[in-house]
């Protein structure tokens, strides 16, 4: 009964999006206060009937009812009760639930809190917010209805990929949908003001908070997925340039575009038809990166349920949704006037720069993901490609390496006109850190490579540059120390969240250099009590042993890690064996310290000629890799500092007029 | 010349649109995404060197023996089922004429010894690669898959599965003739 309840919901659901399309764009053209209220409303019950929807689905999910098709296919009653909830997004048909209710989560924040929004402009969007909330919903509910019913009733379900038995899937995809959706409000915003055919700085302030929020998930997304990957695959890489992973990169680099862009309407009302642009540019791409995940026609890692006849419809929408937006801003972007000038160096020129990078980089990383496809329609399916990391290492790392130098000048400048003279001494300053921490480096680690050392440096400068803008800011270095602290409690936080966001990728940088530079990797087989060295350390294998887990079997390597200086590590790769799904998968061992993670996998077992048994043994040292996500987590802190600003908050208070 | 410009996105826009409509259709009716064509077709064979599998079984080879004539390097495992169905036309092969090499890919060296002790061994020299270390420099990514190699040694063609009866006519006696001239 409560799945029939589900989708019948769902249904209401449709119907209740289908009117908020309508009703309150009508409003906000006739100028009917009553008509622009309902949106609000319907906005809420949508989010509220979804919310049944997908209740009603965990529900079926925890209490393993296998006459749903869904959970007979992605659960089992043996599974731990987290898989359980998990699995409901473990699937397609769940994900896109999931994809639904975030979107109707987003329409309906905005119209709890966004109080202060102008009443068309916020009628106009809650319409076009569910403009995709009509597509999504009627693409799950006539081709991936998860309610869909079995009979005669299985006894029991087939389990869930073992990939995906891992509190990673608990968090990893809700975080990315947060992003992904997220940037549905930028796009519904950008679509509104189009069609009322105004942009100004309020616009700016009204849809930063929203796109900042998306951006902080999407951020905090991608790096679970990375971390998961990292851990869950055993390959001891962290980033693998497969089209999944791209697929969510491209709009993280639009979307960090938007980012700044954005600011520029909201201090200068500059950059309108651009920010506009990006705005539609980037839920496009999150759109995009949906279909190929989902179509199958690109191989990844990542995909675990792929039908190209859902592909065609997720297409579908992708081409009335932006198509239609593109249009839209075709014909109505002339009629928005653009009043703005600044001088060549000026903080404005720093964000266009930024801007400019940002979209050469999310242009190469796109053409990279697409190019065999289209290579692929061009022959007529004679020449096939694949492309992989040396293509992105070549052509996106040059792109990256300007953007993020510039990261330590822009925030220096001054708006409308800055000085370089000014800036002078602060410059020399951080360029005397790059230096020396090129220096440092360079005796550490003797033997190179000479671009890690300065990819350091790199790192030294931004940071440097970072701190010093921050410290002229609240006026660290001033003679009166005791106005400081009140200062640094006034000083907005969305600046400083800026700092901190800025920091973390320096931070960053120190993590990418060291695991991609200074990676050691070993792969050999071992007996039990045998021993390898790598630099200064040894590995022993002391002994394997068999056991089971909950719905698995597993082998289970004591290995101990001796340091040159005798600290001994004890360490405990498994390999697990699920019978329900007849797959195997690794655990690698991980030990993490400040300076490098000791990162080990056991493989299959074999017998050798002489009838001894060794198992395949992967060891790698991955040094700095904890940075790399100290760097992340920095970067996302510093997006939520921003994100609390009062003066920024979804609910923001007019502003006086200076 | 500004209206062009706001045109633009949506022009690109239909033009992605477009391909990937194409090459869904495509997929919907059987393209394979995940078959990708060796990185070494038209390079000279990996010249690493495969032990042999054991002293009664003719083996051991490098790349390098693998230039002068036209030759066939098939990598199979005994715990493969393709592999065995793919077996009478590897051994067809074999009786008319054209040499074969094979990779004994992440096996162990009693089940490959009665694997082809009791299927029969087709094989000029059979190289054993219980890690995969060598099937990785030759860009295996599964068995059974099978290598032309011309008489300079270059690798002109790759077949990814199974050869059925139906291959062996219309894709490998082309190409091994192909490879000849």
């Amino acid at each position: 009964m409560i799945p029939e309840i589900g989708l019948f919901v769902l249904f209401l659901a449709l119907i209740i999006a289908a009117i908020q399309a309508v009703v309150p764009m009508v409003g906000a053209v006739r100028q009917d206060v009553y008509l622009m209220a309902l949106g609000n409303r319907l906005a809420v019950i949508q989010f509220f009937l979804v919310t049944i929807s997908f209740t009603s689905l965990i529900y079926a999910f925890v209490i393993s009812d296998f006459s749903l098709l869904i959970v007979y296919n992605n659960s089992h009653s043996l599974k731990p009760l987290l898989y359980k909830i998990s699995g409901v997004w473990g699937n397609h048909e769940g994900s896109m639930l999931l994809w639904v209710l975030i979107l109707s989560m987003f329409g309906a924040a905005l119209a709890i809190w966004g109080k202060n929004i102008s009443p068309t402009l916020k009628a106009r969007v809650l319409s076009v917010q569910s403009m995709i909330g009509v597509a999504f919903l009627a693409f799950i509910l006539f081709t991936s209805n998860p309610f869909l019913r079995l009979n005669p009733v299985p006894s029991d379900g087939r389990g869930l990929n073992p990939v995906l038995q891992d509190p990673g899937l608990a968090f990893h995809p809700p975080l990315l949908y947060l992003g992904y959706v997220g940037f549905s409000m930028a796009f519904s915003f950008a679509v509104a003001a189009l069609i009322e055919g105004k942009i100004d700085d309020k616009w700016g302030r009204w849809v930063r908070p929203w796109a900042l929020a998306a951006w902080v998930f999407l951020t905090a997304g991608i790096a679970l997925g990375s971390w998961w990957a990292y851990y869950e695959l055993g390959w001891g890489g962290w980033w693998f340039w497969d089209p999944v992973e791209n697929a969510s990169f491209i709009p993280w680099l639009l979307g960090t575009a938007l980012l700044h862009s954005s600011v520029v309407v909201e201090k200068r009302e500059g950059f309108k038809n651009w920010t506009v642009l990006l705005a539609i540019l980037t839920f496009s791409m999150s759109l995009l990166g949906t279909f190929l995940v989902r179509s199958g026609i690109l191989t990844s890692v990542h995909t675990f349920a792929t039908d190209p006849e859902r592909g065609l419809f997720i297409l579908l929408i992708l081409f009335v949704t932006i198509g239609g937006a593109l249009g839209l801003f075709a014909i109505r972007a002339p009629i928005i006037k653009n009043n703005f000038k600044f001088a060549p160096v000026s903080r404005e020129s720093a964000l266009l720069y930024n801007n400019l990078f940002l979209t050469i980089g999310c242009a190469i990383v796109l053409l990279g993901t697409l190019y065999p496809l289209f290579l692929e329609f061009a022959s007529n399916g004679e020449s096939k490609v694949s492309i992989g990391p040396p293509y992105f290492n070549i052509t996106f790392l040059p792109i990256m390496i300007p953007l993020v130098a510039a990261i330590a000048v822009g925030p220096m400048l001054s708006w409308k006109r800055g000085v370089i003279g000014e800036l002078y001494v602060k410059l020399l300053f951080a360029a005397g850190s790059c230096l020396i921490t090129i220096f440092i480096v360079l005796i550490l680690v003797p033997e190179g490579p000479i671009l890690a050392a300065c990819s350091m440096g790199l790192a030294a400068w931004i940071a440097a540059g970072c701190l010093i803008e921050w410290a002229s800011r609240i006026r660290l270095f001033n003679s009166k120390s005791i106005t400081n602290t009140g200062r640094l409690i006034k000083s907005s936080k969305s600046a400083n969240g800026m700092t901190l966001a800025h920091l973390g990728i320096a931070i960053l940088i120190v993590g990418i250099t060291g695991a991609s530079a200074w990676q050691k990797e070993i792969t050999t087989s071992m007996a039990i009590g045998e021993t390898i060295k790598v630099n200064n350390y040894s590995l022993t294998l002391k002994k394997v042993q068999i056991g089971k887990g909950p719905n698995y079997n597993l082998e289970r390597g004591t290995f101990s890690l001796i340091k040159s200086n005798n600290s001994s590590i004890i360490m405990h790769p498994e390999r697990r064996y699920f019978p329900v799904a007849r797959q195997a998968t690794t655990e690698a061992a991980i030990k993490t310290t400040l300076l490098a993670d000791f990162y080990l996998v056991i493989g299959e077992s074999r017998d050798t000629i002489d009838n001894k048994n060794e198992w395949t043994v992967r060891f790698y040292i991955n040094p700095m890799m904890f940075w790399l996500w100290l760097g992340v987590a920095t970067m996302v802190l510093g997006g939520l500092l921003s994100l609390s600003d009062r003066r920024r908050g979804i609910s923001i208070p007019v502003r006086k007029k200076a | 010349m500004k209206r062009f410009i706001l045109i633009i996105p949506i022009i690109v826009f239909i033009i992605i649109i477009a391909v990937l409509s194409v090459m869904t259709l495509q997929t919907k009716e059987g393209r394979n995404p995940s078959i990708v064509p060796s990185a070494l077709l038209g390079k000279e064979a990996p010249n690493i060197e495969l032990p042999m599998l054991a002293r009664n079984i003719p083996g051991g080879f490098k790349g390098s023996d693998l230039v002068g004539r036209v030759n066939i390097v098939n990598v199979f495992s005994s715990w493969c089922v393709p592999c065995l169905a793919e077996h009478p036309q590897i051994s067809w092969l074999a009786t008319n004429g054209f040499p074969i090499y094979a990779i004994n890919h992440r096996d162990n060296v009693s089940d490959a010894s009665n694997w082809l002790k009791k299927h029969g061994n087709p094989y000029v020299a059979v190289g054993f690669d219980p890690e995969g270390r060598a099937s990785l420099e030759w860009g295996v990514g599964g068995v059974p898959e099978t290598f032309i190699i011309n008489a300079s040694g270059i690798i002109t063609y790759k077949h990814i599965g199974p050869i059925t009866k139906e291959i062996l006519k219309e894709k490998i006696l082309p190409k091994l003739h192909e490879a000849k001239r």
